[in-house]
């Protein structure tokens, strides 16, 4: 009994081409819709590049792309088809590619949801990427005289200030770090010495931040230096104070950020393919209620349906044929024989 | 002697209101494009308001939103007469309106010009508005108590950081007022009171820039306190130091952002004002081309179109004569075809004097 039949007289078969061609174009601009959204987000990932330790995540928006040209070429072939499919004599040329069209239409569909799967699942990956890469680069915070990470300082800074964050977990993480270059050292100074000698590596760590670690919104000038020294400055406690630095760390910004980006990008690419689903569909039912057509008499009412037969009985169909194809060579042979013995019993007995 | 004749066939004439008609078009979009550059340039005034003191003068910025509108409705008006200037009857409606629009025209195409050059001179009274509200957002930099001055401070380093620049002509103005309000400052403490006493009007001023000031591209960490003692910091010459803060004033920077924007908008409306005249001398052509059929009864005779009936100087000779007959009241109804009455005949005429088909026709109406 075959799936989903419908009825299909002349009239709507018209009307059903007509819609398809509407919808594959619809379908065209989703895929371009897709494509430039892929590149989007790829864009946006370059940007932060040097802040990421690796570029996992960076599949997402490769499959955007790609399956956004694959959906633009199925679709104009589509659109194609449905013009020729009212002409009896110029249908059946396309006949032989709907199989493969509808195993790729069925592909990109997969695809599309796959990628937005990704972008929730990846989110873990991005966050590592991010830990490592906010790591080294508060580490070379310093090194503005070595080549290739001279401008890791004026990208830490310039991160921090637009996403309005401070160090990697939070502003502490400045602590651990000597940020300041040896060039800007003075190493006879007693100061300098006793801090210097106070670590076992011999860095000069101090609970002090960069000037992009300050808040504009706070209501007095920005405390920099002797963050945990209350005594250090007039009318001030550094557990209760909030708005004198960013509290936020940058690892947390920039997820959130991300993760934002996909939000809004994740119900765009479900409405894509639900369009490509809904061409899909049309094309079957236009397919089958053509072949339902009577030769003689091309302006007859004919059945349309998804399947010939149902879903159970199509994967047993489709099971018995892959299994034939695999088998076909020693099958052949075998029978051969059987048939010839057969024959032999059969002159024999008779 | 008329000025530019071009002889027309019913082709010509189809082409040239075919092509009018899409020229209209696209100057209705340019007459949109002006009002969104208005509406752009006010919304970007009102956000920098508190730094002018909220004393700018949104008269440009109203000027090319009025202007914008007054094109839409203008162009969409000619690309309508275009559309209706093959169908003759459609036409003769609109034939009597086509002299004031014509006109009506060629003063929008001055107002045009008035405004890109407005859009230019802008600068200057903006230079003045901006050093004064500069000067007093610096001052008001510590009130971050007092009611409706609170984000001054926020909104002044936002907008250090957003256009790199540091205090008013330079980062000097800094040096001259007290940016750390009073509520941090320890009065207890020697070094306060040192500086307190040390000047008049009892300011605490010191030689030291906010945070906003910083460059971030500078290889050594920001130096913002006693920015002009060399001792006080190893390796430092703030002489020869130009990386660490920013050296430009915001006044010039905002000036510069505001000038480029306004260079923009006035180039684009003296493209415009180019549209326009196209578009304008166009519409002359199928004027007068439809006008002038040499058989008024067949529609796709021959026809001559021209820009001016006579020379520009026979023209300008007309309307001045023109001006002074209206000035001297109605002493010329008499008199016939020496005189400067307007006269409609098939199609108007520019000037006053009657020409030649018109003076027989009036003959013709005198004898019968």
């Amino acid at each position: 009994m075959a799936l989903l039949k419908l009825q299909f007289p002349l009239q709507r078969r018209v009307r059903l081409a007509q819609s398809l061609w509407l919808l594959s174009w619809l379908a065209v601009l989703a895929g371009a819709f897709t494509f430039s959204l892929g590149v989007y987000l790829k864009t946006e990932l370059l940007r932060r590049a040097e802040v990421m330790d690796n570029t996992e995540i960076h599949v997402v928006p490769n499959i955007l792309m790609l399956v956004g040209l694959i959906t633009i070429g199925i679709n104009l072939f589509a659109g194609r088809v449905c013009q020729d499919s009212l002409d009896s004599a110029r249908f059946p040329p396309w006949k032989p590619f709907l199989l493969p069209w509808y195993g790729l239409a069925w592909m990109v569909c997969v695809w599309l949801l796959s990628a937005v799967v990704l972008s929730y699942a990846l989110q873990g990956h991005l966050e590592e990427s991010l830990k490592v890469g906010l790591r080294n680069g508060i580490r070379f915070y310093r090194d503005t005289d070595v080549p290739g990470r001279c401008f890791q300082k004026e990208t830490i800074d310039r991160l921090q200030m637009e996403l309005r964050c401070c160090g990697n977990t939070n502003y502490r993480d400045w602590f651990e770090v000597q940020w300041i270059s040896n060039r800007y050292l003075d190493f006879t100074s007693k100061e300098v010495k006793d801090r210097v000698r106070s670590n076992v590596d011999g860095r000069y760590l101090m609970d002090g931040v960069p000037f992009s670690c300050c808040n504009p919104g706070s209501p007095r000038p920005c405390l920099q230096n002797h963050l945990t020294d209350n005594a250090a400055h007039y009318n001030y406690e550094h557990q209760s104070e909030e708005l004198n630095l960013y509290i936020r760390g940058c690892r947390q910004a920039l997820v959130d950020y991300y993760m934002g980006l996909m939000n809004t990008i994740g119900p765009g690419i479900l409405s894509v393919i639900s369009l490509q689903m809904s061409v899909l569909v049309s094309l079957r039912y236009l397919q089958t209620s053509l072949d339902g057509v009577d030769p003689e008499n091309p302006e007859a009412d004919s059945e349309g349906y998804i399947l010939a037969k149902g879903v159970k009985e199509t994967m047993m169909d489709v099971k018995n044929t892959m299994f034939n194809l695999l088998q076909f060579g020693q099958v052949e042979a075998g029978d051969e024989a059987e048939a010839g013995e057969d024959g032999e019993k059969a002159a024999t007995s008779s | 002697m008329a000025l530019m004749v071009v002889k027309f066939d019913l082709k010509k004439r189809v082409k040239l209101a075919q092509f009018l008609w899409l020229m209209y078009w696209f100057s209705v979009m340019a007459g949109v494009l002006v009002f969104s550059m208005g509406l752009f340039f006010k919304i970007e005034l009102r956000k920098r308001s508190e730094m002018m003191d909220n004393n700018e003068s949104h008269f440009v910025p109203n000027l090319l939103i009025a202007v914008g509108l007054l094109a839409c409705g203008i162009n969409a008006m000619g690309g309508k007469i275009c559309y209706d200037s093959l169908d003759p009857i459609k036409f003769s409606r609109w034939k009597p309106m086509l002299k004031p629009f014509l006109v009506s025209c060629v003063a929008f195409n001055c107002l045009l010009v008035l405004t890109a050059l407005l859009c230019f001179l802008m600068r200057i009274p903006l230079q003045f508005t901006l050093a004064e509200g500069l000067k007093n957002a610096l001052k008001f930099y510590k009130d971050t108590d007092t009611p409706g001055r609170c984000y001054m401070k926020r909104t002044l380093d936002q907008m250090q950081i957003e256009f790199r620049c540091c205090g008013n002509n330079n980062f000097r103005d800094w040096f001259e007022i007290q940016w750390v309000s009073n509520r941090y400052l320890d009065f207890s403490a020697k070094e306060v009171k040192d500086r307190i006493g040390s000047n008049v009007d009892g300011k605490y001023l010191m030689d030291a820039v906010p945070f906003s000031c910083c460059n971030p591209g500078s290889p050594r960490p920001c130096i913002q306190y006693q920015v002009t003692n060399n001792t006080a910091h190893y390796s430092y010459d703030h002489h020869t130091e130009d990386l660490n803060i920013w050296k430009r004033g915001c006044r010039d920077a905002l000036i510069s952002y505001y000038g480029g924007m306004m260079n923009t908008i006035g180039a684009l409306v003296l493209l415009v004002v180019i549209l326009e005249v196209i578009v304008m001398i166009g519409l002359q052509y199928v004027n007068t081309s439809q006008c002038n059929l040499a058989n008024p009864e067949d529609p796709e005779s021959e026809s001559e179109g021209w820009i001016l009936e006579k020379t520009v100087k026979e023209t300008f000779t007309d309307i001045m004569d023109k001006m002074k007959a209206m000035s001297k009241g109605n002493a010329v109804e008499e008199g016939g075809v020496e005189g400067v009455a307007t006269f409609e005949v098939d199609c108007w005429r520019i000037g006053g004097a009657i020409g030649d088909e018109a003076r027989v026709k009036v003959a013709e109406v005198n004898q019968g």
